[in-house]
Formats: C-alpha cells, structure tokens, sequence
C-alpha cells in the first residue's frame, strides 16, 4: 500500500497543459479592489442563492474592499472549501455572475468568480493557517475517491476532529477537477496545491494508487469489508467512470480516444503530442464536447464538435459555445456518426455520418468528414459498482447511487454518498454542496447528536 | 485572537463599535438586532420631551459612481414618548446585560436635565450622552450645538449632569466651532467623565433648480442640515486629533465618530486616541451587518502587528499629529510610476500640468512639442516605455516622472486610479532634517522674494 500523506507528487515533464494561458486570469490587487468596489452589497442577494454551496457573496467582496481578504476567504471557505478551485472553474454565467442584480440593469455583471479566487489564493498564501482543527474526537473515517467531494468532505471532517483517510485509486488525488478541467481553467498545480492546504487541516491520511474494490486481491486494493470494519462510518465520492462508447464499425484501434482519458493526458501525461494531427472530430454536444474540442482547437487543431441533435438542442452552455467558436471550434449538428473510416494500414482517415431529423437518422444522407483524430464525448460510464458491495447501498435505474437528499446518507446507516455518483455528472461545486450536507449529517451520527442536524457543519 | 473588549470610563463593552445615536438606535427592537449583529453598544437615539418632525428629512451626495458619499438630515431628537423608550431600554439591557447601553439626551432646564438623567438610569442605562452638538432646529432652542459654541453654558450643564448622574457622563461635541479645544476644555473642568465626537456638520445639500429650493426640501422651502457619513471623516479625525493630542483634555476617554464605515476606520480613529468609535450613515446604508468585517478585520489587523489588545492601539499615532512648523523641512518624496501597472490614461499628466509642477512627460516628443505643451524644464532623456498591463493596447505609454522636477505633492498618485500604481518614493535630499520652528529660533525664517516692506522691516529688526 503506497501511503502519502499529506505530501502531493510535483507534476513534472513537458505537458501540453503548459501551453494554455488562463482565460480568467488571477486579479491583481488594484483590479479586485475596483471590481469588488462595483459590488452593490445587495441583501437577500440573488448571487448567494444561486450558489449552490451558498457563499455569502456580498459579505466577502465587501471585505476585499475594505482590505479584510483574510475575512474575506474566511466567509467563502466556511461555506465552500474548495472556494479557490470553484472561483476557477464554475460556469458562474450560469450560477452567481448570471444572477447578479447588475444583468436586469443590462451591465456586466460582477466577477465573482474572479473575486473569489484572489481572496482566497491571497489570503492563503499569506497565511495558511485559517482554520483550527477541533480536539480529535478519536472517530475514523474512510472516503472512497479523492474527487472534490471526498476532498472537500475529508476537510470539514478534520476541522471537526476526526481522523480522516482517503482511498484513491488514481496516482493523482483529485479526480476530474485535477485532470478533467480545461487547462485554461486550472492547471493540475492550481488543483494540488489547494489540496495540500485542505489535507494540512487536521489529521487527514491520503492513500494513492489504492482502489476500494468488492474483495481484495492485491496490495494495492482494499476491501469494502475492510473498510466497514476499521472505521466508524464511509464517504463514497466515487464520480464517474471511464468514457462510453459509440459502438460503431471501426471505434477500436487507434485513432479514437475517450474525451476524458484524452484530457487527462493533456493535462498530466507529458509523453502525449498530436503528432501528424491537423483535423479532429468530437463526437457530443455537452460540455466535454466542447472543452476536447476547444482544447484541441487551441493547439492548432482543426476540431470540428459533431452532435447529433439541432443547434437548440446542445447542452453545453451557450458562453462555452461561444469561447470555443471565437478560438475556432467548429460545430456541426444533425449529423450522428455510423463508422468510424481507416485507410488499409488501420490509420483514422475520418467519419462516416448521416443527417438526422429530431435525432434521427435520415436513410441516404451519409456523407465522410475527414480526420486524423476522432474524440468520443457521449458521456461517462458509472463507477458505482463497487457501492452495491456495501450491505444496503442501492443505486438506481441509471447507476447513480441513491441517498436521502436531506442528509447524503445510502440505505447502509454508516455509509454516505455525493458527487457525481450522486448527481449523475455536474459541477465541482455541487459535489462540494453536497459533501457539505453529508459531512453536517456524518458529523451528528459520529457525535451521537443526530437530532442537531440543522446546526451545520462549517469552520 | 486580540482582545477587543474596551472599558470607556467606566462602561464596558465587548468591542469598540457603537451605535451612534440616531434612527438606528430609534427603538429597542432596532438595538438589540444590532447587538445580535455584533455591535458593542449602542447610544440610544436622543432622549428628551418628543417633537414633530418633518417629511422629507434626508439628503445625499453622490460622487461619480459613490452614492451617499454624505449624508444630511434635519431630523430632530426622538419623537417617541419618553415612557416607551425607557420602557424598551429597560428590556434591551435585561436581555443584554453585557452590552453597553448609553442613553443620549437633550433637555433644557436643570430641573428638566435631573429628571431626565434619574429616569434614565433607574432604566437600566449604563451612561449619558449630552447631546450638545445637533445643529439644526434643535440649536434654534438653545439646545444641541448652541451649547457646544458657548463653552460656558456647557460647563454648566455637564456639571448639572455630573451631578446628578451616578453613571458616567459623556458631552457629544458639534464640529460647528471655530476651534474645537474650547469645548473640549470645558468638558473637562466640568468634571464629565468623557468626550464623543463629531456630531453633523451644518450644511444645504444642493439646491433644486427647477423649483430654486434647497435641498432636501419639505414643501416649498428647506432648513440647513448636519452633513456627516464617509466625506466628513478626516473632519472628525482632525477634531478628535486636536483633542487626543492635548496635554490634559487627552485623559479622557474619547468616542470618535464621523464617517467610520469599516474597520479600517475604526482602527485609524483608535490609533488617534479613541477608545470608541460610533457609526450611524454606514449603518444606515448597509445595515448593521457592517460590523462583522469590522470586528474582524480589527482583530486580523491586530493580530498582524503582534498587538494584543486595543489598548496596545490606542493613541499610537496621536502624537504624531504636530503643527506645520514641527515638521522635517529636509524630508523628500519623488513620485513613481510602476511601469508593470500602469494603464496609460494620462490623468497623472495632466494633473500635474495643470494642477502641480509639469513634470510628468508624454514620451515621445520632440523637445519643441514638449515646451508648446507647457514644460520648462527638459529632462535630458525620456524613456518611451509601453504600457505592460495586461491586455494593453499597443501605443499606449507609460508616462515619465522628471524626478528633478517632481516637487511630491502626491496629486499624481491620488488621481491614478490603478491602486499602488503610483507611490511616493523617499529621495536623499541634500537638505538637513530642520523645521521652520528650528529656523524661527536661529533667526532663518526668511524667504527672499516676497514684498519690499518685509524685507525692510527685517532688515531694522536685525539691526
Ligand atoms: C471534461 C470535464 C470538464 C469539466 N469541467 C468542469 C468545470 O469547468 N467546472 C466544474 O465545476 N465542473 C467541471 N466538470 C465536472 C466536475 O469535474 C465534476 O462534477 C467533479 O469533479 C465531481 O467530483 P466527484 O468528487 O464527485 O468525482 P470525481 O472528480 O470524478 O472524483 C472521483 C474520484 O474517485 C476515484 N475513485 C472512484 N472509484 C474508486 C474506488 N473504487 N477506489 C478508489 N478511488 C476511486 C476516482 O479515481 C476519482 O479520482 C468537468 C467534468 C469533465 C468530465
Ligand atoms: C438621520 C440622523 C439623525 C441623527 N440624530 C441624532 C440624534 O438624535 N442625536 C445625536 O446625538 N446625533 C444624531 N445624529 C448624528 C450621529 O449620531 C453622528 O454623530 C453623525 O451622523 C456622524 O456619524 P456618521 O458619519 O457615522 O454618520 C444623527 C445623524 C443622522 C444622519
Ligand atoms: S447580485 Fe451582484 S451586485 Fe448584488 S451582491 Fe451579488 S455580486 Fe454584488
Ligand atoms: S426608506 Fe423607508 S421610510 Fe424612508 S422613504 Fe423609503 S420607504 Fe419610506
Ligand atoms: S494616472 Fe496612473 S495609470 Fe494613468 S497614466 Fe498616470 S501612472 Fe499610468
């Protein structure tokens, strides 16, 4: 069993990721002073209800401006700890920015998101030592997955005095916030460091390389039964699994690759170039679609994102769409791939598509798009599996693990759950709220004081 | 965590921030959300027998984007009956035993002061606060600020007061007096026990044109208003600096006020002297949320110079507060331009074209453009350096400091709007340190240059 704690591998080697500049790049502090001076300190502010992790959003700007940004991480940490990764890379168009009283007024709302991350970066990294972890209350618990959920969740069980271990199968601790996010988000460091500063707040082991699996067979597997017995209660922050497939002629073999594995190579695996690679095709319409693709398409790459749905029907986000196509993406709709076209040395020469009409297809319309690189983004597998080994832990009919949305807690009384084995696939921040409600609930069941579930958990 | 817990003549209270006494300290229900907010205390709106107030009451000034950057009000003291203030003030320190309660008044006759202070104390108030400084209506009656400009009639009512107080007494001063050490003074040969201010500054908020009103205006016509909010600060930290600086009025206890909206404020006012501070605009702009980056940002700051309590705050700066000939005649600044911030808007130029000494050059001219522009002085080199902000746009320039030239005025810095874009960096200078008082005193306080007359009378009186 590899045992790291709490020291985090430096990423080393000529990564692609490099190469991105950040789209949103940290404030210095004369910006973040005028931006957080524009904030109009609203009450009952429509910012705070549309996060999901509910960050009194006034409150820290106002302290950014008057000078208090070590008050200001403060208040966005207490209720998210992972506020630095969420004001680098939440769709906030969608969420606090799209609430914010400034766009009825049809003026650039505030940056919150901008914000959020120069309060917290700074405050940090003038003093790490925010937060004080409470007496040890001598409970154990084990999180399965180093996601934001487990990360976040390890954080606030340490604050309130519990020995936490984490069990990730990965080399690498945090899931797809570490290899999953655009590169002109966040960079694989941006993710560690940020979890080097949650593992220093208590007593928080981190185990890499360790997969908790049905029954264990090797050193680098633990068991669920091993878990169940060695700790007071379990957090499952399982996320996803790997990419599915389009179950086409010609998928196999080279050439065709998985949007997330794809990504995180570029972000972590330095041996990966695009060698030979002018045209690629990304098969989807979300928003793994349109990162591969806008990725791709800022390295030079003619990408092309194929969906097979009308324009309206996308689920990527609209501001994503857009910042692909200014760097030159491409999208292509009602087209659905039915092979996958190779040259007699088995080499990608590109996709055979046909047109379709409310998704479907429309017999004699198929026509070869050209390509060297073909990228499956039709979404991801599950990874829940290994939950139903848990005694009383159910999944339902998509996969996704089923908890009692009040409290994150499975039909197993020492087992809780979030994230994306949850949620089915949404943002960091929601894996982060969620582990929030589980913690608050975990907490009281550890203390034996679960009718105080309302009271919170938070530093 | 530093100890923010104050003891102000005799009143504790858990932190330095109070309520000033004003709409947000009206009713109990009003003072004790406040307490549950964070606030320390609270100086009750004053006390005294209810009046009619009138509609509208309140005017603001906006500057550019700043709304409120003052406020002005013709309101009067409360006009709640007596009982049900007392009756509310009694519950507020029942429930909040360990917050300060301070009950401002205003009343006329001795017999009437007796009366007021004895009710108010049998409530449950934990001090007084004589409200010698409102300057509009009340003022017309001889009370609020009439009193604070006649040192006399002051002495005499806080010595009524003191007497018949068993709390501590605090006189609240007007800024409506030609030197506030006067009053000052009086406080404390009458034997109060400490000082608050500043009450609001007499002012006409602007004048409504198309109805040649005055604002804010009631009717067809309007009064003069007391100013206060963020715009008078430096006002109230200059009367409070005239008074924590005097040899014996510094002793007591002084609750600053006047423009204090964060904790930075508040920590610049007890730098000066303060034991406490109040606060009423910010309040009632934001709501008494405000004091929760007030008590923070007080204790990180703190913290962060290795002090423990406020106490170790407290008048740190107040001597440091000296009169024009004490200061070092040698001493230089030169403005600095950081190259890596600068976003090319030229306010610093033409500031300091038309405002100071012209010496800040647009590079990239000829010395013939440079003189048709207004420069005297040609620096022999003026470097052409580009904008390297972030997202600058090619031709933008970086403006140059003829440092030879530059006289440190700071107008430059205070107009660029990149915050620490600009800073005045300290210059050997080849002067020594001297004051003007040093050269009064070896007979050098004279300038050639200036009128015929003066030279002539120097020249008799040095013989
Ligand atoms: C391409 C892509 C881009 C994205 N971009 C954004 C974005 O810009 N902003 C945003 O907010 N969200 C984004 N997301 C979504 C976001 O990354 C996820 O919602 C979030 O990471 C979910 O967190 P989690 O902890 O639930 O799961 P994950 O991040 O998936 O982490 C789960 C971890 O558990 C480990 N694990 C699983 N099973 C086991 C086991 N049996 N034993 C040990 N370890 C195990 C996995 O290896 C993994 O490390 C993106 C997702 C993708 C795919
Ligand atoms: C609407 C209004 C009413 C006020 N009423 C009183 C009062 O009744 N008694 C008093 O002593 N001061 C009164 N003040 C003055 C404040 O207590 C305070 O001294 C002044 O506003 C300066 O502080 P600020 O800049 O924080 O507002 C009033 C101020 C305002 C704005
Ligand atoms: S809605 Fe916009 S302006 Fe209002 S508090 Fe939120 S960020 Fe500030
Ligand atoms: S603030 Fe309230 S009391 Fe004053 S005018 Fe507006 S609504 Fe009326
Ligand atoms: S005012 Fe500041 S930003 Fe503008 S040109 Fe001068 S130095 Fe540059």
């Amino acid at each position: 069993m590899t045992h790291h704690s709490p020291h985090i591998p430096d990423v080393e080697g000529d990564r692609l990721e490099v190469l991105y500049e950040d789209k949103k790049p940290p404030y210095e502090d004369a910006e973040a002073v005028a931006e957080a001076n524009r904030c109009l300190y609203c009450v009952d502010a429509p910012c705070i209800k549309a996060c999901p992790t509910a960050i009194d959003i006034p409150t820290f700007i106002r302290k950014i401006g008057t000078g208090n940004v070590k008050g200001a991480a403060r208040t966005i940490l207490t209720q998210n700890l992972l506020g630095k990764s969420c004001g680098q890379v939440c769709p906030v168009e969608v969420l606090c920015a799209g609430a914010c009283v400034y766009n009825d007024w049809n003026r650039d709302p505030i940056k919150i998101g901008r914000l959020q991350r120069y309060a917290v970066e700074k405050a940090l990294a003038e003093d790490p030592q925010l937060f004080k972890p409470k007496a040890p209350t001598g409970k154990r618990v084990a999180l399965v997955g180093a996601g934001p959920a487990s990360i976040a969740a390890a954080g606030w069980l340490a604050l309130e005095g519990h020995e936490v271990a984490i069990y990730e199968r990965k080399l690498l601790p945090g899931g797809l916030n570490t290899l999953g996010i655009a590169p002109y988000k966040m960079k694989v460091e941006e993710a560690l460091t940020e979890i080097t500063w949650v593992l220093s707040l208590g007593n928080v082991e981190l185990y890499q390389g360790v997969e908790i699996v049905p029954v264990s067979g090797s050193p680098e597997e633990v068991s669920v039964a091993t878990l169940l017995q060695q700790y007071d209660a379990v957090f499952l922050g399982l996320g996803l699994g790997p990419d599915s497939r389009l179950k086409i002629p010609g998928e196999d073999g080279g050439g065709v690759v998985g949007a997330t594995h794809l990504i995180e190579r570029l972000k972590a695996d330095p041996t990966l170039r695009f060698k030979g690679v002018d045209r690629a095709i990304v098969i989807g319409g979300g928003n793994t679609a349109v990162d591969v693709a806008h990725e791709l398409a800022l390295l030079g790459i003619d990408a092309t994102m194929v969906y097979r749905g009308g324009d309206h029907e996308l689920s990527a986000y609209e501001h994503e769409l857009a910042s692909g196509r200014v760097d030159g993406m491409k999208v292509l709709c009602e087209r659905s791939p039915v092979a996958v076209l190779r040259d007699n040395m088995g080499k990608v020469t590109g996709v055979r598509v046909i047109r379709t009409e409310d998704k479907k297809p429309v017999p004699g319309t198929e026509e070869d798009l050209m390509a060297d690189l073909v990228v499956v983004a039709v979404g991801q597998s599950r990874a829940t599996e290994v939950a139903r080994s848990f005694p009383g832990v159910e999944l339902d009919t998509r996969g996704r693990v089923l908890v009692d949305p009040k409290t994150h807690r499975t039909g197993n009384p020492k087992v809780w759950c979030a994230g994306d084995c949850v949620n089915g696939g949404k943002e960091v921040v929601n894996a982060v709220a969620e582990a929030k409600i589980a913690v608050t609930s975990m907490h009281a069941f550890l203390m034996g004081t679960e009718m105080g579930v309302e009271k919170g958990v938070g530093a | 965590m530093a100890d923010l817990s104050i003891d102000f003549a005799g009143i504790k209270s858990p932190n330095p921030f109070w309520l000033a006494s004003a709409p947000p300290t009206n009713t109990g229900d009003q003072v004790m959300r406040a307490f549950d907010a964070g606030w320390g205390g609270a100086v009750w709106k004053t006390l005294g027998n209810p009046i009619v107030n009138v509609s509208s009451r309140f005017g603001g000034i906006d500057y550019g984007n700043t709304r409120m950057m003052g406020l002005n009000n013709i309101e009067l003291i409360t006009d709640r009956p007596l009982e049900v203030n007392l009756r509310e003030i009694r519950e507020v320190k029942r429930r909040y035993p360990n917050h300060a309660v301070i009950t401002s008044l205003m009343v006329e006759t001795k017999e009437e002061w007796k009366e007021i202070i004895q009710r108010a104390e049998e409530a449950g108030s934990d001090g007084h606060e004589l409200n010698f400084g409102c300057p509009h209506g009340m003022c017309e009656r001889g009370m609020g600020s009439a009193v604070s400009s006649e040192p006399k009639v002051l002495r005499e009512i806080a010595r009524w007061a003191v007497e018949f107080a068993t709390k501590p007494v605090i006189v609240k001063l007007s800024p409506n007096v030609t030197d506030i050490v006067e009053p000052g003074e009086a406080v404390l040969e009458s034997g109060a026990h400490g000082i608050s201010l500043i009450n609001t500054i007499k002012s006409i908020m602007g004048i409504d044109l198309d109805r040649m009103v005055p604002l804010p205006r009631v009717g067809e016509a309007s009064t003069n208003g007391g100013y206060c909010g963020p715009a008078v600060k430096p006002v109230a930290l200059h009367m409070v600096g005239e008074l924590t600086r005097h040899p014996y009025v510094a002793k007591l206890p002084i609750s600053g006020i006047g423009g204090i909206s964060n904790w930075r404020d508040a920590a610049e006012f007890i730098a000066l002297g303060c034991t406490s501070v109040q606060v009423c605009t910010a309040v009632m702009h934001y709501g008494y949320r405000i004091v929760e980056d007030m008590i923070e940002g007080l204790n990180d700051f703190l913290d962060s110079k290795g002090m423990k309590s406020i106490l170790e705050l407290r008048g740190r700066a107040a001597q440091q507060y000296k009169n024009w000939g004490d200061l070092d005649l040698g001493y230089r600044v030169v403005a600095d331009i950081s190259v890596d911030k600068c976003i090319g808007c030229q306010l610093c130029y033409t500031a300091c074209m038309d405002g100071a000494h012209q010496c800040i050059h647009l590079p990239g001219r000829t010395e013939e453009q440079a003189r048709k522009a207004g420069h005297t002085h040609i620096p022999k080199l003026i470097p052409d350096r580009a904008v390297t902000a972030k997202g600058a746009m090619p031709g933008a320039r970086v403006p140059f400091v003829d440092e030879e030239e530059c006289i440190g005025c700071n107008l430059c810095q205070l107009v660029c709007p990149v915050s620490g874009c600009i800073t005045m960096k300290e210059v050997s200078s080849d002067k020594p340190h001297e004051t003007w008082n040093d050269r009064v005193q070896r007979g050098a306080d004279f300038v050639p240059g200036g009128l015929h007359a003066t030279e002539i009378e120097r020249a008799k009186r040095n013989g």
